[in-house]
């Protein structure tokens, strides 16, 4: 058995014909079941086998391209859970994003940020007051809400307001080092929910605890973007883009400053790391994306108010981190979407599951104890059990690895000592 | 010609004094030891030079330029590099990151450049991991390059901080206790490196060093620190017999008894 799955590992050929296989079945099932969450997550899990091949980069980028722009969609577009589906997907490629974002403050620069979904709302709410009428009351020109087109250069806007309150959170916070770090982030947090939960006096800007509602749909070419399934490529195209972006950063002097910050401070500013500049370009960078995604959200719910953006969320956002592996950009992405499903859709399906069961009097559940109201229990209960048995995450961080017969050739320094000699006990 | 100058240098944490008006002058090209006895204010000398710790009086001047003031990653960009007494690697990064982190300074990409990805920032770090492969080979840890620093032997971790600190291209290089916590032959292999390392590139090292084996052989010059106050300098061999050295080191019964 061991040698069969050792073939496999080797083997191309066979991990793209199982590939194709898992593909065809999970998404023909999916096609013809009128409503089938397994089929749907199955497909999804598709990715995850693709990410294990061994295939070139390129290739898994084109083939999960195609698996997420045309089959998941298509596959799912047969029943009458589609607008569900693309909801879910939709939500988990938000998530996502802002995992992303949050993991390049904690992960990479070693940051520990308690108030993250601050800039989510900043985001959000930036889209939120100018696409609807709140925004002519304290704005002495110009006529809101502003049209559906607007959204696009929004999505822009967002990013650079969340990038600013990022820098602006930062220059105070990033005094205060570790745990108090990670309280008076989390008092941050709050204080922005507060402060949007209030503003509706004296100019009434955030229409306080009502929220904003009727938030205008993006528009483009004449089309509104009002169901789930449009909103889906918006997101996807804004995860590509977030992907990519970090993992540029990733392997740029940029990422390895942030990497050098995280691992040792002192050591790090010798190096001539500015280590105030350094943290707060985490701050703004990872700020960027969740605002962005911030806008989308907005547009999405059509509806903004506060308590979209409680401790709750940034928790969440926190746990996704950890639970994939602190500054692995793969691992970021499994977590998130492992989160956000779990979330989403295992709970409120086993949730529907039992209280049929108790309809049907096979058993009874006390309300009190459905999955959707454990969410939190489950969060804690998945967080002690891997911070037991898998401290670094589902996928932990890699180090990108060199090739050395790349990097031979430049003209010399004599080598002053043999490696001969070295390799005796260098390694422990 | 003097790179590195010190004058009337002072630091008080509180009412500790634990450097009290240290002036030297450090010549180019040269290695100068800098030695004395536990809690003698070497280290903390070495902080106010590299800027970690501002110093309360004295002036510090690199190439006549003063220094004192500046943030550690602006000494740093002047071209003063150093290694630490307990090792500060970057554990959880692989040996060649470490490297390419010494270079920081000298990288010009921005964050356009490199969302970008600019042929002139591919070609720029791929340069950078050339040299920086070049450092480890030379100090001897090139097949190490992928292995996390937590991963290697205490030598070879306090050779990795050399080539980090090298690959900041330092006019001025502070080893702080390079030799601790190292057998006769590794210390031996670092004596090598050290005097290789001043001429290939171009290097004026000041060292700690409780090794005085060491200490003697590769210095050109001595300073002596005791209770954060200078009191000797010169060449290794007037430093040997220097009475009041031998009274810091051993205690003053030590002269008498001779």
């Amino acid at each position: 058995m061991t040698t069969l799955w050792k073939k496999y590992e080797q083997n191309k050929l066979a991990q793209g014909i199982f590939l194709l296989i898992y593909i065809g079945v999970t998404s023909l099932s999916l096609f013809t079941a009128q409503k089938s969450v397994t089929a749907f997550l199955l497909l999804l899990a598709s990715l995850l086998l693709l990410y294990f091949t061994k295939f070139t980069n390129l290739t898994k980028w084109l083939l999960a391209g195609f698996v997420l722009v045309f089959l998941l969609p298509f596959t799912a577009s047969n029943g009458d859970a589609y607008q569900s589906y693309m909801e879910v997907s939709t939500l988990v490629g938000i998530y996502i994003a802002m995992a992303l974002g949050l993991n390049i403050v904690v992960g990479m620069a070693g940051l520990l940020d308690l108030g993250f979904v601050a800039f989510f709302a900043v985001g959000a709410y930036t889209y939120g007051i100018f696409a609807t009428a709140q925004a002519s009351n304290f704005m002495p020109f110009g006529t809101f809400p502003l049209s559906g087109e607007s959204f696009w250069l929004f999505i822009i806007i967002g990013g650079l307001v969340a990038a600013l309150f990022g820098i602006l959170l930062g220059i105070p916070v990033l005094r205060v080092k570790g745990d108090y770090l990670a309280i008076v982030t989390l008092g941050f947090g709050e204080i922005i929910r507060i402060i949007f939960n209030n503003l509706d006096r004296p100019i009434n800007i955030t229409n306080g605890a009502m929220g904003i509602s009727s938030v205008t749909p993006p528009r483009l070419f004449g089309i509104d973007f009002l169901y789930p399934s449009q909103f889906y490529y918006i997101v996807l195209v804004l995860l590509f883009f977030t992907i990519f972006t970090v993992r540029r950063f990733e392997h740029s002097k940029i990422g390895r400053s942030w990497k050098a910050v995280r691992e040792n401070e002192i050591a790090a500013q010798a190096m001539g790391v500015p280590l105030v500049r350094t943290k707060l370009m985490a701050f703004a960078i990872g700020a960027t994306f969740s605002g962005m995604m911030g806008v989308v959200f907005a547009a999405k719910q059509a509806f903004v108010d506060p308590t979209s953006f409680t401790l709750l969320e940034s928790i969440t956002i926190l746990v996704m981190v950890v639970l994939g592996g602190m500054g692995s950009v793969p691992g970021v992405i499994l977590g998130a979407a492992v989160m956000t499903i779990l979330n989403l859709q295992v709970l409120t399906e086993m949730t529907n599951w039992l209280n049929q069961l108790s309809l049907s009097g096979i058993i009874s559940i006390p309300y009190a104890l459905s999955p959707a109201k454990m969410q939190r229990f489950i969060f804690g209960a998945l967080l002690i059990l891997f911070a037991l048995y898998r401290p670094k995450g589902l996928l932990p961080a890699k180090n990108r690895i060199f090739i050395e017969k790349d990097l031979q050739g430049v003209n010399r320094k004599a080598k002053l000592v043999t490696t001969q000699e070295q390799s005796e006990n260098e390694k422990l | 010609m003097s790179i590195l100058e010190v004058r009337n240098l002072t630091k008080k944490f509180g009412g500790l004094t634990a450097n009290q008006d240290v002036s030297m002058t450090v010549e180019k090209n040269s290695i100068t030891a800098v030695i004395g006895p536990n809690g003698a204010g070497k280290t903390t000398f070495f902080n106010m030079i590299t800027g970690i710790y501002q110093p309360s009086s004295g002036i510090i001047l690199l190439e006549n330029e003063k220094i004192n003031g500046l943030k550690p990653h602006d000494v740093s960009k002047k071209g003063i590099s150093r290694t630490f007494q307990n090792i500060r690697l970057f554990n959880e990064m692989s040996v060649l990151e470490n490297v390419l982190v010494g270079m920081h300074t000298h990288l010009k990409a921005g964050l356009m450049g490199i969302l970008l990805n600019l042929p002139a920032i591919r070609k720029e770090e791929k340069a950078s991991e050339m040299n920086a492969y070049n450092l480890l080979e030379y100090v001897g840890l090139a097949h190490l390059l992928n292995e996390k620093a937590c991963n290697l032997s205490y030598g070879a971790q306090r050779r990795l901080e050399i080539a980090r600190a090298l690959a900041a291209n330092p006019k001025v290089l502070l080893l702080d206790e390079p030799a601790a916590g190292m057998n006769p032959k590794e210390t031996k292999n670092l004596t090598q490196l050290i005097q290789s390392m001043k001429h290939e590139f171009n290097l004026t090292v000041i060292l700690i060093e409780h090794d005085m084996k060491l200490v003697m052989e590769i210095s050109e010059h001595i300073v002596v620190l005791d209770h954060g106050e200078k009191i000797a300098e010169g060449k290794p061999e007037n430093i040997r017999n220097n009475p009041k050295v031998i009274e810091a080191y051993l205690g003053s019964g030590a002269i008498q008894t001779g």
